[in-house]
């Protein structure tokens, strides 16, 4: 099949140039506006649960603030440090590759993995928790008090919008295996290392949602 | 060259096979996919609307009866906006020419566009699979707490179907946003694209940002539904008005998700059979953009009796009406793009002042309904039915079938038979009149939507309404059938029928899967129709 190239024949082509696209420069520019439109519509998709929450909390404030006490402020805390610290491993995993260090950007890659499954251990501690003191919404929930049907709309988004969070990070560990994985195959390069950017741009985005997560539900009772 | 030959290699017969086809990357081919998909949902939402219109001919509820009928028109609603109209032109023109008018090889990304009629599949199999076992009769907008808490029907497995196929139109505007960015061929600047492609830029967007909302109602719902979390149930605390800001935060959007396409084809068809350059082409461009931002501050219109503040409904009135100002820049640019043009009544020409007209009496009907006082009268009654199928099947469906017709010999490389698809056209247009206009009348007289029985005064309109019905169907099964005819025996077209321009006329037809013999370069504006050029077919 003849194909015409505008900038590179055929015998010049890097093996991760796909054959629809002219050269590197131009696939990376695509996968990288890809992500970005991707993740604007996470924000909208996030938006949904956050309008949901601005509404209810300005109705029941009271017992949205009585919910958020029942939030453990330390174990949260925690997870924000860890988090953050994730994403500055990601950072140095995408400068690693950049300089070209493989075994770094192995390291840094499954540095950032770790901690966001320290994350995720230390979100299902708080789970749990909540189960046995029966703050989970639905046949279970138990609570004393006027405003009992109000902290448990505080719950429901409480783990709608960290269970959809931790749905997010549980997918970004999936593709940092991936990348682990190619990484450790030596398919990245300082020409070629774009799926390690778009891969940190989604993270440092899911990095992003829970730190307006945290004040909004563990702080608001706390000035 | 010799135009009337089909060339021996192409995108249809470069393999063959089941797996050549599921497996395929080719933009080309995955539009295929969809329109073989959505012409037969079609068929099936259209079948819904046919036991309707059946039962609608008498005043008592003799064919079926209230349960019947409202799964009926639920499946009618959901089929048709979800699994046809959003994907039609889009999916299916959108992903066969968008890469070509740019002079691309491909979208920017062919494995995603694959996953996407995937994802499309996969939603429809749920949504049938609803209808068949039983089907829901919550309407096709799920409004709490009858969807979350009462209904007893197949509610989880519709709302996963839209959900699912949400993330396949979210994937197609994704891959039209960034193809159009950072895919354009040499010389084709942004003041030079095709004005369907600045259309499909500006559906994208809605389709980027809408779409997630939709999702993260859906998903709402189902939870509501299955662990009772109290967001839309007011026992519990929750609102149920909540879900229809959330819902018609894309669902309004999502209406110009359908006709701004179909606005992006009439933008082709009219300067192209008038051999005119189209008159003030930045407003036409930017006019697409306006309507795609507007769209998002209009939601409140759907909620003027639904307990919404009084100066909420004062604002989703006056920026309603404001949507109404790029519309009719359209509508005045086509026409005087028209003014002195050489016009050619070809099918595809047809079907284009068909657009105009419907959608001209479907946006002025709009106007009556962002009216506070006027909506009061008319909400939920025939006339906002009447309103929507204007815009929706005389505006979208009109510009989709006009489309289909002028791209066919680029899509198979071969003519539909001319004096069939005028015919058709006008067996369309008087269907489609026959059909909607009555309700107008129906609506304005005070019958409410949904009722399968109806007082015995309204009975004329109504037979009236389901006459037209039947002649739009005939209407619409003539090119289905002359379409597939023309595979076989329609006379071959050549790379450029139309004497159109536009880089996808500039290539073979069918197109080669890498769509350019040779990449080409835009040294002019778009539809440089000369003033001397005469119309040859």
């Amino acid at each position: 099949m003849p194909m015409v190239l505008r900038r590179c024949t055929l015998s010049e082509r890097p093996a991760a140039l796909a054959p629809h696209f002219d050269d590197i420069a131009q696939q990376s520019e695509a996968s990288h506006l890809g992500m970005w439109v991707f993740l604007l519509t996470e924000i909208m998709f996030f938006g949904g649960m956050f309008t949901g929450y601005a509404v209810y909390r300005s109705v029941y404030a009271v017992a949205f603030a009585e919910g958020s006490h029942h939030l453990d402020l330390v174990l949260g805390s925690i997870n924000t440090v860890v988090l953050i610290s994730s994403s500055l491993t990601m950072v140095l995993a995408v400068h690693a590759a950049q300089v070209g260090q493989r075994q770094l950007l192995v390291g840094f890659l499954l540095l950032t993995m770790l901690l966001g499954l320290v994350f995720l251990g230390l979100k299902t501690v708080e789970y749990t928790h909540k189960f046995a003191d029966h703050l989970v919404p639905g046949s279970g929930f138990l609570y004393a008090g006027p405003h009992a049907r109000q902290v448990q709309l505080f719950f429901s988004f409480y783990f709608g919008m960290t269970g959809m969070h931790a749905l997010h990070m549980i997918i970004g560990i999936g593709l940092l295996t991936v990348l682990v994985w190619l990484a450790w195959r030596n398919r990245f390069s300082p020409m070629y290392y774009t799926p390690i950017e778009i891969v940190g741009l989604y993270w440092h985005f899911v990095d992003i949602v829970w730190i307006f997560l945290f004040p909004l539900l563990y702080l608001i009772g706390r000035h | 060259m010799n135009p009337v030959v089909i060339p021996r290699a192409h995108y249809l017969n470069v393999n063959y096979g089941i797996k050549a086809w599921l497996f395929t990357t080719d933009h080309k081919r995955i539009a295929l996919l969809y329109l073989a998909s959505i012409t037969l949902l079609f068929f099936v939402g259209g079948a819904a609307a046919v036991v309707m219109r059946l039962e609608l001919l008498t005043p008592q509820g003799d064919l079926v009866q209230s349960e019947t009928y409202n799964k009926l028109f639920t499946m009618h609603g959901v089929i048709m906006v979800w699994f046809f109209l959003i994907p039609s032109i889009p999916a299916v023109l959108g992903n066969f020419l968008v890469p070509l008018m740019i002079g691309a090889r491909d979208l920017a990304f062919p494995r995603l566009n694959l996953l996407s009629w995937y994802i499309f599949a996969l939603g429809a199999l749920f949504t049938l699979t609803a209808v068949v076992t039983g089907g829901v009769d919550t309407g096709w907008t799920f409004y709490t707490p009858y969807s979350s808490t009462y209904a007893n029907t197949h509610v989880i497995l519709t709302v996963l179907g839209v959900f699912i196929t949400g993330f396949s139109s979210i994937l197609t505007g994704l891959n039209f946003i960034v193809t159009i960015h950072t895919m354009r061929v040499p010389g084709l600047t942004w003041s030079r694209l095709p004005l369907f492609i600045w259309a499909h830029y500006a559906t994208s967007l809605i389709m980027v940002l809408g779409t997630p909302v939709l999702a993260i109602a859906i998903v709402l719902v189902a939870l509501e539904r299955v662990f009772r979390i109290g967001i839309f149930d007011p026992a519990l605390g929750g609102d149920p008005v909540l879900f229809q800001h959330l819902f018609w935060f894309y669902s309004h959007p999502a209406v110009y998700i359908m006709i701004l396409p179909a606005m992006g084809v009439i933008s082709e068809l009219i300067p192209c059979f008038a051999r005119k350059r189209i008159f003030g082409y930045n407003f036409v461009a930017f006019s697409s953009v306006a309507i795609a931002v507007l769209g998002f501050f209009v939601w409140g219109h759907h909620m003027f009796v639904s307990s919404q503040s009084v100066y909420a409904s004062m604002v989703f009135s006056f920026m309603s009406m404001l949507v109404a100002i790029p519309s009719a820049i359209k509508v005045f640019n086509w026409t005087a793009t028209l003014y002195k043009g050489s016009i050619a009544y070809d099918t595809p020409m047809l079907y284009a002042f068909g657009f105009i007209g419907l959608f001209t009496i479907g946006g002025l009907t709009g106007l009556f309904l962002a009216a506070l006082a006027v909506d009061v009268h008319v909400h939920d009654t025939y006339f906002v039915i009447a309103h929507f199928h204007y815009i929706m099947v005389g505006g979208a469906v009109m510009g989709y079938l006009g489309g289909l017709h002028f791209w066919w010999p680029k899509i198979t490389g071969r003519m539909y038979p001319e004096g069939w698809g005028k015919l058709a056209a006008l067996i369309i247009f008087i269907g489609f009149n026959l059909t909607f206009f009555p309700q107008f009348l129906l609506g304005y007289l005070g019958m409410p939507r949904r009722y399968h029985f109806y007082p015995a005064e309204f009975q004329v309109l109504h037979v009236m309404s389901s006459a037209g019905a039947s002649i739009l169907g005939v209407g619409y099964m003539i090119p289905l059938v002359y379409f597939i005819w023309s595979l076989r025996y329609g006379a071959v077209a050549g790379p450029n029928p139309w004497g159109a321009k536009g880089l996808e006329w500039q290539t073979s037809s069918p197109p080669p899967t890498d769509n350019f013999a040779q990449t080409p370069e835009v040294k002019e504006e778009a539809y440089a129709y000369g003033p001397q050029e005469v119309h040859v077919v």
